[in-house]
This record gives C-alpha cells, sequence and structure tokens, in this order.
C-alpha cells in the first residue's frame, strides 16, 4: 500500500503550466515545465523560479532556543547572534551521522526558523522534539508555509521591483520582511541552492498562488523544475541528502567540516566528528568530470579497474555540456586529476577527479 | 507536430521510412517529446548487423536513458554521425535531420507489420 502524494499550494499553478509531475520524497512535484536545459540556463542568464514549498520548516522558540540548538547542530549560532542572519548546518546523530542539512534563520528574539529538506521532515522534527527540553517551543509549520526559490543574475531586480522602492534587499545570508506588491507580507531570505544570486520568498501557503503568478508577469522569470534544481546545485557541488550525504556518512568524509567549527564542541556527534578529523576519513566525497556520458547515482566508479566506489548523485552539466558526478572514494583517490572510469552499463566513460564548484562563472562567483 | 504519413512506425517508437531496400530510422516525434532534451546518441557502426526487436543503440536526456529497437532486420548501411556533436537535432527535428541509421532490409515484409502514422498517433494516444 502506498500513501498518497501530497501537493503543495502551487500544484494548479504546475499543471497549467504544462508540468511534466513526478513523485519526490512522498510529494507530487514538478520536474520540468519547458525542458530542464532550457530552465537550467534560463537560471544561469535570467530568473527561474522553483516551488519549494515541499520543503519543512519548524519555528523554535523560547529561553532555552539558542543553548538547545547549539547543542544539537553542527554550526556555531554565535556566528548569526545577530537578528536576520543565517547559516548552514548540520543536525547530526550521536555517531556523527548526518540526519538532515539545515538552514537556521535568526528569525526573532529567543526564535529561530529552521529549514530542512521534505524527506527528513518527521525524522528531524521527532529528533529535535525527543532532545528538548520541555518548556522549548518546537513547532511543525510545514503546511502552512509556502517557499519559492527565485534564483539568477536577474532576480534580485525582479524582487525589488515586487517588493517597492523603499525596500532594503538583506546582505547575503540574511532574511527579512517585504511587502510584495503593496498587499502580501513576506520573509525574504537571500539564499538559494543554485550558485546563482537570488531569494527564497518564505510565506503564508495560502499566499503563494498569488506570489508565484506575480513573479511569472515579469517576462524574464521562467518557471524552473526539479529536474533543473539538481543540474544547478551538482554544477555547485552543493550536497543534496540521501545522495551525499546519509545516516551513516559523517561530515569530514562529506567534505563539510567547514561547518562544524574546530572551536566549538559538545554538540551532538561532535565527538565522532572530532575523531575523524583527526585520524582523517578513509572515504571523500570526490567530483569527478565524466565524458561523453551521464554517470547516474549507483553506477560504479573504477580505478584501473578494480571498483573503488560508486557515483553518489550524477548528471549531465548543461553549462560544461559534459557529465558530473559525485562519489566517495578511498581518500588517496579523492585529490584532483586523479584518472578514474565510471561504469555506465555496458562501457566504461572517462573521469577525472575536480575541484568543486564545476562551474565558476555564475553570478555569486567572485 | 503531426508524425509524418509518408512512413511507418514501430511499437518503440522508432520511424521508418523506405526507399527501395532501404530503411531510414529515427525515433518519433512523440518519443523525442517524452524523452525530453536529447544530451547523447550511442549508434552502431556501419556493417554492424541489426535484429527486428533487438537494441541497436542508446538515447540519453537529462532525466533518462532509453535503449533504441531496431524495428527491421538488416544490415546498417549509414549511420547519422552528426548526431555525436549536436543530439539535440533529435528534438529539433526528428522525422529528417535526427534520423540515426539507414538499414539495408533483409526481409522488407518486416515493413508491413509496423503501424500507419494514423495507427501510431491511436496508439501513443491509447498509451
Amino acid at each position: 500500500m502506498t500513501d498518497a502524494l501530497r501537493r503543495t499550494p502551487l500544484y494548479e499553478e504546475h499543471l497549467a503550466l504544462g508540468a511534466r509531475m513526478v513523485p519526490f520524497a512522498g510529494w507530487e512535484m514538478p520536474v520540468q515545465y519547458a525542458g530542464i536545459i532550457e530552465e537550467h540556463n534560463a537560471v544561469r542568464s535570467s530568473v527561474g523560479i522553483f516551488d519549494v514549498c515541499h520543503m519543512a520548516e519548524f519555528r523554535v522558540f523560547g529561553f532555552g532556543a539558542f543553548d538547545f540548538l547549539q547543542r544539537m547542530l553542527t554550526n556555531d549560532l554565535h556566528r548569526i547572534s545577530e537578528l536576520g542572519q543565517a547559516q548552514y548546518t548540520l543536525l547530526l546523530d550521536e555517531d556523527g551521522g548526518i540526519i538532515d542539512d539545515l538552514i537556521v534563520y535568526h528569525s526573532g528574539d529567543l526564535e529561530y526558523l529552521v529549514i530542512a529538506n521534505a524527506s527528513n521532515r518527521d525524522a528531524d522534527f521527532d529528533w529535535l522534539k525527543q532532545h528538548a527540553p520541555a518548556d522549548l517551543e518546537i513547532v511543525d509549520e510545514s503546511d502552512r508555509t509556502g517557499l519559492i526559490a527565485v534564483q539568477g543574475p536577474k532576480a534580485l531586480e525582479v524582487i525589488t521591483e515586487l517588493a517597492g522602492p523603499e525596500w532594503q534587499l538583506p546582505p547575503r545570508f540574511r532574511i527579512g520582511e517585504a511587502m510584495l506588491d503593496g498587499k502580501v507580507p513576506v520573509l525574504i531570505a537571500h539564499t538559494g541552492y543554485t550558485g546563482e544570486d537570488g531569494v527564497e520568498i518564505v510565506c503564508s501557503a495560502s499566499m503563494a498562488p498569488a506570489i508565484w503568478r506575480l513573479l511569472l508577469s515579469f517576462p524574464e522569470v521562467t518557471p524552473a523544475g526539479l529536474g533543473a534544481r539538481d543540474t544547478l546545485r551538482l554544477e555547485m557541488g552543493y550536497h543534496l541528502y540521501g545522495n551525499d550525504m546519509d545516516r551513516e556518512i559523517d561530515p569530514i568524509s562529506a567534505g563539510l567540516g567547514w561547518v562544524c567549527p574546530k572551536s566549538k564542541s559538545g554538540y551532538m556527534g561532535s565527538e565522532a566528528v572530532a575523531r575523524v578529523r583527526e585520524q582523517g576519513p578513509d572515504r571523500k566525497l570526490a567530483y569527478l568530470l565524466v565524458e561523453g556520458a551521464i554517470p547516474r547515482p549507483g553506477f560504479p566508479v573504477l580505478h584501473e579497474g578494480d571498483e573503488v566506489g560508486k557515483v553518489a548523485s550524477g548528471t549531465f552539466s548543461p553549462t560544461l555540456q559534459s557529465g558530473i558526478a559525485t562519489a566517495y572514494l578511498p581518500a588517496e583517490l579523492a585529490s584532483v586529476d586523479t584518472r578514474l572510469d565510471v561504469s555506465i552499463r555496458k562501457k566504461t566513460a572517462k573521469a577525472t577527479v575536480a575541484k568543486a564548484p564545476f562551474v565558476t562563472t555564475t553570478s555569486l562567483a567572485g | 507536430m503531426a508524425h509524418p504519413s509518408d512512413r511507418k512506425y514501430s511499437n518503440d517508437h522508432e520511424w521508418v521510412l523506405v526507399d527501395g531496400d532501404t530503411a531510414t530510422v529515427g525515433i518519433s516525434h512523440f518519443a523525442q517529446d517524452q524523452l525530453g532534451e536529447v544530451v547523447y546518441v550511442d549508434l552502431p557502426s556501419e556493417g554492424d548487423s541489426v535484429n527486428a526487436g533487438e537494441t541497436f543503440g542508446e538515447i540519453e536526456s537529462v532525466k533518462s536513458v532509453s535503449e533504441l529497437y531496431a524495428p527491421l532486420t538488416g544490415e546498417i548501411i549509414a549511420v547519422n554521425d552528426s548526431l555525436g556533436d549536436t543530439p539535440e537535432v533529435v528534438n529539433s527535428d526528428p522525422h529528417a535531420a535526427g534520423w540515426m541509421i539507414k538499414v539495408r532490409m533483409d526481409d522488407p515484409s518486416e515493413y508491413d507489420g509496423l503501424m500507419t502514422a494514423e495507427e501510431y498517433d491511436d496508439f501513443v494516444t491509447a498509451g
């Protein structure tokens, strides 16, 4: 028996736009509208908008909010001590396994907004609840919260036009309030998952369709699906939970040591992180450029004919016109320029370990 | 885009255009639309033989990969190598410039067993 797929508040909008809908993490989501490459290029050259309403939002509120999250999350919350600041962070188990990757916003006095992966919504919420002091309020606001990503070199022009001349764009990795079209109150986070400049609009779920249509009224805006979201994020080497990390993988092996500051200790999983950091990981996430075929998750990675790992994330890079992938490899093979092969059905394709990001010419680069 | 009626179609969404004993083979407009933007086409070599119903190559879009099934039996006498550099032609012009192989047919009666454009349109609508 399968559970019915859930639909975001923008479901009808996607159908009207002729989207191809697919199941994703229990949701019925648009994988593409006009075409993955076309949408990818629209984000790299103009503006694309993404329905990310399926993502989870938790509000953590109370006098103990800081202490609790500082204990549960890897990154140092002191770095976002000002209201409106945000950071990328990880939720680990006792053994250092990654439960989820999150963005935490310092959304108010004694209050944090946590944005999590749709697929981990229940696991994250249960984990947090289970470890929280009784007087701390942790609320799953996912159902009443809408989230629309607006990404691309012209994204800020569009959002500024909608928010009005008085409005001040929050600096990068900060969130602020705005009134779109003079009447729709939203939060605007200067964040994203594409490598382009842009924002993510946090709104009431009921207002999401109106905001979506407002954005589409700009001729430079293209709706973009999960297909383009994946090619865009992988070109930047951004991790995807479930492919590039899971409970069996620690942050150091995943190349996410930068969100586990050495100066911070005492958080859940910190001893395991320190141990791997000290000893060096056996396997590391490597980035592969693959010639002439698309490496897909699960395909074997070979070194001199022996299987040394499997593709974790893999796709076609529309910008580079080449296959790109990530794979966990023995640490000694994970260094840049190592020559490997990827077994792709009946043949093998040449692969070279590369540096992330694969694409360095985006509006956020430099 | 309609499926042209000057040729026939297979259950596996290949089209076949016959000239004498030579059959040109490609994939249908419907098939390219289902696949999405094609990024790699892997074709056999001239001189290889193909058997009706068996695979002769692979076509890959960002999201998926599909095998190409030969609609007829025979020897490959030409391969559209330009698809190596411009696979997107399969999307933009599937019924002409996006052709894939030319086959010298062993058994021209195999062609008779394929669907007409009208039958194929019904087939994909019902599918």
